[in-house]
């Protein structure tokens, strides 16, 4: 047995981190999980509105937004996905690369998301000379995540976001921010996730506040279910990085939940 | 010059008894989880296994990890949650063929063999008896295996939720094809 052994040190090949985190996103953003090549990731999220409207609201369950997503895995390391919100009409793209996987040899996963948002909302003045391209957002983002444990991975991801049309002449056409998450296993199959968006100060829109979010993520075989109270209503970056308004710890809660279900479009080969 | 002795006679014992050990690191072994609900299959391509024919002993090392699954969900939950493959990354087998004597290496031919010894996955060491076939031609060996394993005797807990679709117990099959090792 112990020449067993040997032989098999000799042979150690690079051992990749994997399940990071349970599932492509932290909360509202996106984590450094990738949907598996040939799988395809069906989301649908809902917003409620502010848990502090009171029960005239039924505590914002009156209020429901939504998203739906379609994400796909090309590689190991490449994935894309379309969605179409509720909120201001707005269609997204986006699309994420994997450049550095965490493993024996490196420290740290560290991908980069690309998205575009189209908000098809009409026009507030269509008697104007309106551009298209006044509607279109632009996100980027760096994600720099490391499984510290079994139980324990962190995130922090740089990001920007380009408007095309700002409404105030001082506003800022990129905001800036740097949101910071993490995930803390309870169990095999329950995890409670945290993801906070700082925005600088000189690259913000007027009037809007950071990103809070507490989720859990449940696991059932097929399905990952994602509970959590946020302060942000969209569900693309544009609208939850820089467009939140509400104030977290003064009460602008909203309870939301994402179900993710995973089908097997292209089997590997065994 | 004791020092050269020594590895003289080092190297010599080492050489006197490789002759007798056969090798793969690409042997195959699979499993099989059947219910009404759901088929699960997985192969792993990358066992590392040796048999000593003139000892009788045999031994497998087996990356949980290097299972690949249909479905690449299944495959993280068997990693993550059922075989927990950080904190148990190898299953391992180490047994000894209890027909010895029936077996004729030297000629070619195929030869049923029955092999007994501990088989430890997900850390717990159980006991085991398998029966296979033993084909030796032109110097190689081959073994193919079948048979089945308790998951509760192993401690890999299912959860209610998706009890009907994971089998109590597993077929495995292995599929080796042994080289002489010099």
């Amino acid at each position: 047995m112990k020449m067993l052994e040997d032989e098999s040190k000799e042979v150690r090949k690079k051992d990749f981190t994997t399940a990071t985190f349970k599932t492509t996103r932290l909360i509202n953003g996106h984590s450094a999980e990738n949907v598996a090549p040939g799988v395809l990731d069906f989301r649908i999220s809902h917003r409620f509105g502010f848990l502090s409207s009171g029960a005239y609201e039924l505590f914002g369950l009156d209020q429901a937004s939504m998203r739906m997503g379609f994400d796909y895995g090309l590689t190991k390391r490449w994935m894309i996905g379309v969605g179409r919100s509720t909120y201001q009409k707005q269609f997204d793209g986006f699309t994420k690369f994997k450049f550095l996987r965490q493993s024996n040899q490196m420290p740290i996963t560290l991908s980069a998301v690309g998205g575009i948002m189209y908000k098809s909302l009409k026009f507030d003045n269509p008697d104007q000379i309106n551009f298209l391209t006044s509607k279109i957002y632009y996100s980027g983002q760096i994600l720099l995540a490391r499984k510290f444990s079994e139980s324990f991975s962190l995130q922090l991801m740089p990001t920007i976001i380009h408007y095309n049309l700002v409404e105030g002449v001082n506003d800022p056409n990129d905001v800036l921010s740097v949101g910071a998450g993490g995930r803390m296993k309870l169990s095999k199959r329950v995890s409670i996730n945290a993801e906070y968006y700082y925005q600088l100060p000189d690259y913000k829109l007027p009037n809007t506040t950071n990103s809070v979010s507490i989720g859990f993520d449940i696991e059932t075989g097929g399905h990952v279910f994602q509970l959590y109270v946020t302060n942000s209503s969209g569900m693309t970056e544009r609208s939850f990085i820089a467009e939140t308004t509400g104030n977290f710890f003064k009460g602008d809660i909203r309870f939301g939940f994402t179900i993710s279900r995973v089908f097997t479009i292209v089997k590997p080969k065994l | 010059m004791k020092r050269f002795l020594i590895l003289l006679l080092n190297t010599l014992a080492i050489t006197g008894f490789s002759q007798s050990v056969h090798m793969t690191r690409s042997g195959q072994v699979s499993f099989f989880s059947k219910t009404p609900m759901e088929n699960i299959e997985a192969v792993n391509n990358e066992v590392t296994s040796l048999i000593d024919t003139g000892k009788g002993e045999i031994v497998f090392a087996i990356l949980i990890k290097s299972f690949h699954f249909d479905r690449a969900l299944m495959e993280e939950h068997f990693n993550e949650n059922y075989l927990e493959s950080n904190k148990f990354p190898k299953a391992t087998f180490q047994g000894k063929i209890s027909n010895l004597s029936k077996i004729n290496f030297a000629k070619d031919g195929s030869y049923e063999a029955t092999v007994e010894g501990d088989l430890t996955i997900h850390g717990v060491k159980q006991h085991q008896t398998a029966t296979g076939t033993l084909a030796v031609a032109n110097g190689k060996i081959a073994v193919t295996s079948t048979f089945t394993i308790k998951l509760s005797d192993y401690q890999v807990e299912i959860p209610s939720l998706v009890a009907e679709k994971i089998s109590k117990t597993v077929e495995i099959k292995v599929n080796c094809h042994y080289e002489p090792k010099s």
